[in-house]
């Protein structure tokens, strides 16, 4: 028996389907899904419906413009009622943002199904889907798999499945979903947001990520690695050292709780190569290391080290890079 | 408000540090060994703390899930100044998922009447990161998840959440559920006068039945999912490792040259 309805939560900007989104329907896509699904909410669900219908989705069930709300809660108890409804899919799959998360814990909670997260592989397998996932900041792989009722509910981080080139054209209906009362659930509200401006590609989509770590020292050595992310056309990265210590946004971070990125190349600055921070550039194609410390967990997957005072070889390097 | 009760989630965790151990036959993480409290925690007890400090009282329980009735990561945050702790323990819950855990998480917070509950975005070493939202919905509580500041303010709780552009300001009343990252404050250090107070601080200590959960709601038998398969990692073997000599510089330039970078 193959798989049947699979549904994907959309999330969607500026009435586009998010990167995350398409990685998603590719990847309900590759796991022979019998029928593929959407669910997105906000003003923009019509906006988007094609895309989604050129990356494979059928459908695309609407919870609506939530305003200033958060989405955990309504879009969560919307899907809960779809499935209450009848309309039981047998995976729901989620990506690992700060919305897909909420989502998904709520739905998990509200219809007393568990959830498997972080995974960063999702095979077919019979009638069930064998989802893997790092442990130990990625030194072993642990695989698994729903033993109870569907629908199954997996978080799926970014970069596990590759977004489809996809033809346009394909027709995706739009049904609206109501949101059941939310009780308090849904008292939560958004009175302002704020954009921190960045220029350049985004972190996890850049083919080249330069990362800071602790061994620059001090903030303002930051400056070092946004200049050299800059002249490679690459985009600055942080460890979750100096993110927490103030020197750079969380956006910036890249790691368990950050982004995951895969670029082609990785420059890890004065990073020692904390598990929580391997775990999300181990997928790079080529990692260039320096960190003065030889025996800095970092080396054990570069590609190329240089044992080296940061201060020194990113200073040579960029002006190297500047003589050209 | 006058009183500010505040009920933290802390998990005991074996150290990040020492090499991460499965157990052969349940491929559940080992925690039978000395297990310390979570760092990602430490914020959170940090601000729950803070947060009473300004009310002008109230009390900051922990609220833990352990095997083996492990005390020492919640005698650390007793140690920072938590009032009391509840800890359930029993082996009825080896191998609970993140839902079974938020089933357990949430009886134990209702003992504790909450105007706010505080935990960490994901823990150090399971980090499904689902948790705290599943005690939310399961306690009927609004959530904001990933905070990086927090405060309190008539009755609300204002919180900025971080998201993909950069972040929100979001308003909640209490009671409510708030996670909150790393590094979102300064974790004080025990003194050594909280560290003997710690000792004699009540941990209520609590088993499934008496949270009046069912076995089959908790543990393996509640978890609707198993372990297939931990396998090695796919080892990505180390490059070339060189000194700096003054030219590491110019090995970089020619690697990217090499791979048409520059």
């Amino acid at each position: 028996m193959a798989l049947g309805k699979v549904w994907v939560l959309a999330e969607i900007a500026a009435g586009a389907p998010t990167g995350m989104a398409l990685e998603l329907l590719a990847g309900a896509k590759s796991l022979g899904a019998g029928s593929i699904e959407a669910v997105a909410w906000g003003p923009d669900v019509a906006a988007a419906a094609p895309a989604l219908g050129a990356a494979g989705a059928t459908k695309v069930y609407d919870a609506g413009d939530i305003g200033s709300g958060l989405p955990g809660a309504p879009v969560g108890a919307a899907i809960a009622g779809l499935i209450g409804g009848g309309n039981v899919p047998d995976a729901i799959l989620f990506g690992a943002s700060y919305d897909g998360r909420d989502i998904a814990a709520r739905l998990s909670a509200k219809i007393g199904h568990g959830v498997i997260t972080n995974c960063v592989g999702l095979e077919a397998a019979g009638d069930g889907i064998v989802a893997s996932h790092a442990l130990f900041g990625g030194a072993k792989v642990v695989t698994s798999t729903f033993t109870g009722a569907k629908p199954w509910i997996f978080v799926v981080r970014a970069k596990t499945f590759a977004a489809e080139e996809s033809p346009a054209g394909a027709p995706c209906e739009v049904e609206s979903i109501p949101v059941p009362d939310l009780g308090r659930t849904g008292a939560a509200t958004v009175v302002n947001r704020h954009v921190e401006e960045r220029s350049g590609p985004k972190l996890d989509e850049a083919p080249v990520v330069v990362s800071g770590g602790r061994g620059l020292g001090q903030a303002d050595k930051y400056a070092m690695v946004e200049e050299l992310a800059k002249m490679l056309g690459g985009a600055p990265g942080a460890s979750r050292a100096i993110v927490d210590a103030g020197w750079v946004p969380y956006s910036y971070q890249v790691g368990q709780t950050g982004k995951t990125v895969k670029p082609a190349v990785y420059i890890a600055c004065g990073i020692s190569g904390a598990t929580q921070h391997m775990v999300g550039m181990k997928g790079s194609k080529n990692i260039i290391a320096v960190n003065k410390d030889k025996d800095a967990p970092i080396f054990s997957i570069a590609d190329l080290g240089i044992v080296g005072d940061v201060h020194k070889v990113l200073p040579a390097l960029i002006d190297a890079l500047k003589n050209r | 408000m006058l009183r500010m009760n505040v009920a933290v989630c802390v998990k005991q965790i074996p150290d990040p540090a020492a090499p991460g151990e499965l157990d052969p036959g349940t491929n559940n993480l080992v925690r039978t060994g000395k297990l310390i409290l979570d760092d990602s925690d430490a914020y959170g007890v940090e601000i729950a703390l803070r947060l009473a400090e300004q009310a002008g009282g109230g009390e900051v329980t922990l609220v833990s899930m352990a095997p083996n009735g492990e005390v020492s990561g919640l005698r650390t945050a007793l140690a920072m100044g938590a009032s009391r702790a509840i800890l359930v323990s029993d082996e009825k819950l080896a191998g609970s998922d993140a839902l079974g855990t938020a089933r357990v998480l949430a009886e134990a917070i209702k003992r504790a009447s909450p105007d706010l509950v505080l935990a960490a975005t994901e823990s150090t070493d399971g980090y499904t990161g689902t948790t705290p939202v599943q005690v939310a919905e399961l306690l009927g509580l609004p959530a904001v998840t990933f905070a990086k500041k927090v405060e309190v303010e008539g009755g609300n709780v204002k919180v900025e959440r971080q998201t993909e552009a950069g972040y929100d300001e979001v308003i909640c009343p209490l009671p409510a559920l708030v996670t909150v990252t790393a590094g979102v404050v300064e974790p004080r250090y025990p003194s050594f006068k909280g560290i003997m107070a710690a000792k004699s601080k009540p941990v209520d200590q609590l088993d499934v039945a008496g949270l009046g959960l069912s076995p089959d709601q908790v543990g393996a038998a509640g978890a609707g999912q198993r372990v297939i398969e931990v396998a090695d990692a796919e080892e990505r073997g180390a490059g070339e490792i060189v000194e700096d000599d003054g030219e590491g510089f110019a090995k970089i330039v020619a690697y990217l040259e090499q791979l048409k970078i520059v």
